[in-house]
């Protein structure tokens, strides 16, 4: 989220597309209530389903699942051709007035440079004019045809009402009534929200859906506001947290990028990330990278990272693909080149897509190694259960450890929720019988194994003998002191560069914030945007002042929020081209004639003046880009493209399949199913009673939300002859599951393209464990193809038949 | 006399078996003193309190776990009651139907208790020390190491890779934890390592 839960009572819209916060996230929703009740606000839903969020909604519109992009362009033409542009911001704080180069362009639904043997694009022309002193060619009055916001205009003209709902089934009329009211929102004292969630993300083409929606609110003005932004609400307590730490494939802390076989030496790697400014006098902030990088090394390596070493860059491992991401790693598993595999709190058997293919993948490890505090289909996943888990137990060779771990109420430390606040928490009971705490277990399994290389010597053994692991006791680190190095400290005194007779941090303490961090190697720090969470003035994430000056929703003196206790991202954007606040009733930060003072921590130098420095400092521009350059693999413009599986072809060229970029192994191909055969649109959810796999372990949830159901239409239950609360089986092209027919008039046909779409809504919370009915979840259905830009699974649009079924059976009689 | 009690330091005088007289003190009658006495103790009576964060969704509001027992004495704390925290300023003590029930996920009888072995081809699950599950996990991981570490490509430039082991690592951890992840996995030269945010 760019601003937090707290502040989505300043708004005047919210719009809830590609989620259904009532459902997921319903104490976060509260705010939207408020807002509504205090401040007249509307809440729009634009969904397939009537959904619980839809039905406190004043305005719901339907919507094929997959064509948000369409939707959303369509807003966006509609917002320019009606004049409602927050012009003077768009001007200032986007890209709009850049020139592009000659040679780019779009055409029969794909951009310049399309190569249908790579299914990649030639990127080249995807790039700004540069002038003879290296800065960007810009032309502020937008005249000139290659001007950022004149293709832009161009390529949005196609999205007209009636090709809206063509695309994406909604009436015309609705569509126009939701642009309306969106549209209302680029006064500069009007704000729209957008929350969304995994009905964004699941997607092969998700990323560009958010982008599109990123895109509309910075015409609206409406991103650096309160009440505005773009929300992300994230599916796990701390996926905000892991993802900020680098547990990711291509990630290291803190957003710092894994090195690639390019990177051949460290040197190699920091010269492709030199972010110089691309307009004159702008902050581009990431040309500190050095100092942040040079500080992780230093925590992940100490002394045994020196200038004399390359700061120790090979112990790091270098990719030979753009990530070892989950499909790729079942897929090579399913492959038989995957030998062993660690599942800390994690249920692949249920949560990747086409299980028969997980199961398959999971029975070619030699070991399995699962950690969880409860007893998870994948640690079973050799176990015989009917229909529900129908495998040869005796033909599995792996060979599974399962360990038993503690829960949130027996262990200590910070979680990051959706809007970046770091809360400190406290155990408050003591463990089930012998389960133990994460940090002991991979301590333990770490320490052994650094002693197998100390006594037998082995493959590059340097990185493992090497690692900083400096606690108090080796054998399980606290929380306390992972956070302290989490934060960073001085390894050396820190001189005061003003003053260099003076010391600034004493070696050995914590660095105030990553402002204090050198690349000279004098600091450590593990996670530069969680730098000052844990410093000398103590825990900042154990803070619990909830005073709210002037009822902003910041609470500052709450827990810590990353970056430097930020809780509005790019608040700079709130104020106007002289620093005054675009809407005095929700000042955020103002100039007083010296520096920025307000409400929120600026995300700007402090002394920064308002008409020289933009908004955007993390971009070389120091503005927001309506056009991404090459930076995302499917385009600088977001276009519509059809689901892999889809009910109906792209108008815009029927030829394209899916995402024209994203991977798909070749056995995954050849399992993608055609409407013919599948012609129905399935899509997967969660219901308000569940989370995810964990709550059928529980006696009350699973007596809330028994049974695994599907969700149909009443049109579709007549053509089929399925009554409510009948048995039927769902089938894609890779699986099949059983369920009971939830006949409903939530979901309602669309016309797409001329003719009808029948949705099948499958929610997941159910399987062969714990104390709810036995049931199956929408990845024994769904593709396994993923986003193309960051290989997210297709679960919100796949093909599926159904028809009436007998009931599954627990065990093979 | 002047009393001022709030109504959990009420709840919890009179369900503390002082009931009758206390509420004599407070200028109750006999009739409420007789139904005082006869109910059910207040259960959160002398429990340890305990601030916490709810782990489903994100939006992660503020919990207080109720215990018998108190760990930071060294006690074994048995968690009798989960209930919203009116301090927090985003749930302001509201709890979703997920998070009411946390305590019942606490004590799922599914949660595990030790570690357990299955068996190549075996259709049950055994008993495991952990000492012995620990070493054996490290042996497998090590040997798989020696054998499969990719120290050089083709052109002889360092990469120092691990691809035939993997780990997922778990989104509902703590920072910390995942800071101790992080340095375990990447260290050894795992590069299929992701945790729920790609899915």
């Amino acid at each position: 989220m760019t601003n937090s839960w707290t502040d989505i009572k300043n708004t005047d819209l919210v719009i809830v597309m590609g989620g259904n916060a009532a459902e997921a996230h319903p104490c976060g929703f509260k705010w939207v209530t408020e807002a509504k009740a205090h401040r007249a606000a509307r809440l729009i839903v634009v969904d397939p389903r009537f959904t619980r969020t839809a039905s406190v909604a004043d305005y719901y519109a339907p919507i094929r699942q997959g064509t948000d992009i369409a939707f959303l362009s369509g807003v966006m033409k509609y917002c320019i051709d009606n004049d409602k542009v927050q012009w003077e911001y768009m001007k200032a704080f986007t890209n709009a007035s850049y020139l592009v180069k000659d040679g780019f362009g779009f055409k029969d639904g794909l951009f310049t440079g399309y190569d249908p043997e790579k299914r990649d694009y030639d990127k080249s022309t995807w790039d700004y004019v540069i002038g003879d002193d290296g800065f960007v060619v810009t032309d502020p009055t937008l005249q000139h045809p290659r001007c950022v916001w004149n293709l832009l205009k161009e390529h949005l003209a196609p999205y007209t009402p009636e090709m809206v709902e063509r695309i994406c089934g909604t009436p015309k009329d609705k569509f126009l009534k939701v642009a309306e009211m969106i549209s209302e929102c680029s006064s500069p004292t009007k704000t729209m929200t957008s929350m969304y969630a995994l009905g964004w993300t699941q997607h092969s083409k998700g990323s560009q859906n958010i982008r599109t929606m990123a895109m509309l609110q910075l015409i609206l003005g409406n991103i650096g506001v309160r009440g505005g932004g773009m929300n992300a609400l994230r599916g796990h307590s701390n996926i905000q947290g892991l993802t900020d730490l680098g547990l990711m494939s291509h990630l290291l802390t803190g957003y710092l990028a894994m090195a690639t076989e390019k990177d051949v030496d460290f040197a190699t790697y920091m010269s492709t990330r030199q972010f110089k400014p691309l307009v004159p006098g702008q902050t581009s902030y990431w040309q500190n990278y050095r100092k942040f990088m040079v500080s992780f090394q230093k925590a992940m390596w100490g002394d045994n990272a020196r200038a004399d070493n390359d700061w120790a860059f090979n112990y790091l491992p270098k990719l030979d693909v753009p990530a070892y991401d989950v499909l790729r790693m079942f897929e090579l598993m399913y492959d038989g080149k995957i030998n062993g595999y660690l599942c800390q709190g994690f249920n692949p058997l249920l949560a990747f897509p086409n299980r028969n293919k997980v199961t398959k993948s999971l029975s070619n490890l030699k070991w399995l190694v699962t950690m969880d505090p409860l007893d998870t289909e994948t640690a079973r996943f050799w176990e015989n259960r009917g229909d529900f888990n129908p495998v040869d137990t005796a033909s599995i060779q792996t060979e599974v450890i399962q360990l038993p771990t503690t829960c949130f109420a027996e262990e200590e430390g910070s979680l990051t929720n959706s809007g970046r606040w770091l809360q400190w928490h406290w155990p408050g009971g003591t463990p089930p019988g012998e389960a133990k705490h994460d940090t002991y277990i991979i301590a333990q399994i770490f320490l052994r194994i650094r002693e197998l290389y100390r006594k037998e010597g082995g493959t590059f053994p340097d990185p493992i003998l090497n690692l900083s692991w400096d606690y108090a006791d080796a054998n399980e680190p606290t929380a306390e002191e992972l956070a302290r190095e989490i934060n960073g400290r001085a390894l050396t005194d820190l001189m005061d560069p003003a003053d260099p007779t003076k010391v600034l941090v004493p070696a050995g303490k914590q660095v105030v914030n990553f402002s204090q961090l050198r690349d000279d190697g004098s600091t450590m720090c593990g996670c530069w945007i969680y730098s000052g969470c844990f410093n000398e003035q103590g825990n900042n994430m154990a803070r619990r002042d909830n005073n709210d000056p002037d009822d902003t929703g910041a609470y500052l003196g709450w827990s810590f929020a990353w970056p430097l206790n930020r809780r509005t991202l790019y608040n700079r954007a709130s104020a106007d081209l002289e620093g005054k606040p675009w809407d005095p009733s929700r000042k955020l930060l103002e100039w007083d004639g010296t520096k920025w003072t307000g409400y929120d921590v600026p995300d700007i130098a402090p002394a920064a003046k308002p008409g020289e420095v933009g908004p955007f400092i993390m971009n070389q521009e120091g503005t927001a880009r309506l056009f991404a350059r090459g930076l995302m693999r499917d385009g600088p413009f977001p276009a519509h493209m059809e689901p892999f599986e889809s009910p109906v072809a792209n108008v815009f060229n029927p030829k394209i399949r899916g995402n024209p970029v994203a991977r798909v192994f070749e056995t995954d191909l050849e399992q993608l199913g055609l409407s013919d055969e599948f012609p129905y649109a399935g899509t997967s959810y969660r219901l308000t009673e569940h989370f995810h796999y964990w709550t059928k372990h529980n006696h009350v949830n699973s007596a809330l939300q028994p049974e695994f159901f599907v969700e149909i239409s009443e049109e579709l239950a007549a053509e089929k002859a399925i009554a409510n609360g009948s048995w039927v089986r769902v089938w894609s092209k890779r699986g099949s599951v059983k369920a009971k027919a939830l006949v409903t008039k939530r979901i309602r046909p669309l016309i797409c393209d001329g003719k009808p779409v029948h949705v099948v809504g499958i929610p997941l919370h159910w399987g062969f464990t714990g104390s709810a009915r036995k049931g199956f979840g929408p990845n024994s259905l769904a593709p396994f193809v993923g986003d193309a830009n960051i290989e997210t699974p297709e679960y919100k649009a796949f093909l599926v038949n159904i028809e009436p079924s007998t009931a599954p059976q627990e065990a093979i009689a | 006399m002047t009393l001022d009690l709030s109504r959990r330091s009420f709840l919890k005088l009179a369900g503390a078996g002082v009931a009758a007289t206390s509420l004599g003190a407070m200028g109750f009658g006999e009739a409420e003193a007789a139904v005082a006495a006869h109910v059910r103790p207040f259960k959160l009576t002398m429990t340890t309190e305990t601030r916490n964060t709810c782990p489903y969704c994100s939006v992660a509001c503020g919990v207080i776990i109720y215990s018998e027992g108190d760990l930071r004495k060294g006690e074994t704390a048995d968690i009798v009651h989960i209930e919203g925290d009116v301090d927090h300023p985003t749930n302001r003590g509201t709890l979703c139907p997920k998070g009411a029930a946390l305590k019942n996920f606490v004590k799922s009888p599914t949660r595990l208790q030790y570690p357990m072995l299955r068996k190549p081809g075996s259709g049950t699950f055994e008993r495991i020390s952990w000492e012995d599950a620990l070493d054996r996990i490290a042996r497998l991981m090590k040997d798989d190491r020696d054998a499969n570490l990719v120290t050089a490509n083709a052109a002889g430039v360092p990469v120092n890779r691990w691809t035939t082991v993997g780990m997922l690592a778990a989104s509902a951890t703590t920072n910390e934890t995942a800071w101790a992840t992080f340095k375990f996995a990447k260290g050894l030269g795992i590069v299929g390592f992701d945790n729920q945010a790609r899915v």
